[in-house]
């Protein structure tokens, strides 16, 4: 299997790499578009800031490439955010292959801002290896629109969707790569899906 | 909140793990890999690493071992040490690090700061902090690595720790220096009023020496505690810690 990881620079490439290369997979990292249409496996990585990140995909000329995608491919954090339509980070347009738009979680005594740390999902997804009462950690201030795509659901005082799935990809609030033996499952289960 | 956060400290001196107490004396507890899978294992929530000798000799945070480490865990960890540029920062987290913690760099020039949150996001930048009780209030010391060098940095805690997190700092870890290595509780305190004054995560450091003092912290608002003596030397089992805390009524990650 190919595997082909969005090279955006910025952003925690290595530990996705490493992430699936503990599953055996030798993940490459590319800002090639037609390496990124070879792949049989797409993901779309984020650590960062939104501004940049559309900035580097569209200096690559790689916004249109990663929307014709067919196979199957994985957002993760900011690489969720980034498939909606527009997001509150720097106030800018995404992608647009999910209708919504990303908005600013707001601070509150008992919830500090980033939402940074292990929750519970409250809406488990066991097709993708996601069981109830797992903790899988997050690292976010911006929060996807709670909608038809949601399939794992976490709580910060309101629903954070964690996990969801739309046509060909599956994306991630949380970091799969750095949430344990739960993590390590939901890459596994992307790695083994059939859409 | 989420489940609060266990979170071992391990200072990295010239490739290995070290503790001292109050700053001073290191002594060697081992191989930097091994103790990142251990305290993996034993069901730490992150990691940090401290590159203790790099801010004071003005040298950067080596990044191999960061990828050797990124390479075994699979829990985040953050890396601090000697990162007073964009381009560093990037090398630590292109190392496969999770976030980066910037201290007495961040001194000397505020702006580094905004810097690395605009480039990778606030949930990627931590403020370390350096914080003794003096006359007039707690305030904030530098170069702590090297008691030859370090000093009083002229500036109140909570007025830094505002203005770092309005530059963009998604997390901080307050270490209250003269608690470092004693074993005698957090400064909960300090913790509560630091908790109070900004408006994200506050993990305390400096102090644990016995559950009940992780369980105090927790109470006074920290989202994560960070403990090295105690860990290091096997005085506390982090899931016989995490038990504790459960039972107590406090959501740890089991």
């Amino acid at each position: 299997m190919t595997l082909a990881i969005v090279d955006l620079d910025y952003g925690n490439i290595a530990s996705i790499r490493h992430a699936f290369a503990r599953l055996g997979v030798d993940a490459e990292v590319t800002a090639d578009a037609d390496a990124l249409r070879a792949a049989d496996r797409v993901v779309l990585p984020g650590v960062g800031a939104a501004g940049h990140a559309m900035a580097r995909l569209r200096e690559r000329d790689l916004a249109d490439t990663i929307r014709a995608l067919e196979c199957p491919a994985l957002g993760i954090c900011l690489g969720m955010q980034l498939l909606f339509e527009r997001t509150d980070e720097n106030d800018i347009e995404c992608l647009g292959l999910i209708p919504g738009r990303v908005r600013a979680l707001q601070p509150a005594a008992t919830r500090p801002i980033p939402h940074m740390g292990w929750s519970a999902l409250s809406l488990p997804d066991p097709a993708a290896g996601l069981a109830a009462g797992d903790y899988v950690y997050f690292a976010h201030s911006f929060a996807c629109p709670d909608g038809e795509a949601t399939v794992a659901r976490a709580d910060y005082g309101e629903p954070i969707p964690a996990a969801l799935r739309q046509g060909n990809w599956w994306a991630a609030q949380f970091h799969p790569e750095r949430s344990g033996a739960a993590g390590a499952r939901y890459l596994q289960a992307f790695l083994e899906w059939q859409p | 909140m989420p489940a609060r956060r266990i979170i071992p400290c391990l200072d990295v001196k010239d490739g290995r793990v070290v503790k001292g107490v109050q700053f001073r004396d290191h002594r060697d507890v081992g191989d930097i890999v091994e103790n990142a899978t251990r305290y993996s294992a034993e069901g730490a929530d992150e990691l940090v690493f401290y590159d203790i000798t790099a801010s004071p000799e003005g040298r950067s945070v080596d990044t191999a071992w960061i990828e050797r480490v990124s390479r075994v865990i699979d829990i985040p960890f953050a890396v601090a040490g000697g990162i007073r540029d964009l381009a560093t920062a990037e090398a630590v987290l292109e190392a496969g690090a999770d976030k980066v913690s910037v201290n007495s760099p961040a001194l000397a020039r505020p702006e580094l700061i905004d810097e690395l949150a605009a480039a990778f996001g606030a949930q990627c930048v931590v403020i370390g902090v350096d914080s003794m009780r003096e006359e007039g209030g707690y305030r904030v010391w530098r170069n702590t690595g090297d008691p030859e060098r370090s000093d009083e940095a002229g500036r109140l805690t909570l007025d830094w720790l505002r203005e770092a997190t309005r530059r963009g700092a998604g997390e901080v870890v307050l270490n209250c220096m003269r608690k470092d290595g004693v074993r005698d509780g957090y400064d909960c305190e300090h913790l509560q009023e630091v908790v109070a004054a900004v408006t994200v995560p506050v993990i305390a450091s400096g102090g644990a020496g016995a559950p009940r003092h992780f369980r105090e912290a927790f109470e006074h608002g920290a989202s994560g505690a960070l403990a090295a003596t105690v860990f290091h030397d096997r005085l506390i089992a982090i899931p016989d810690l995490k038990q504790d805390l459960l039972a107590n009524g406090i959501e740890v990650r089991p």
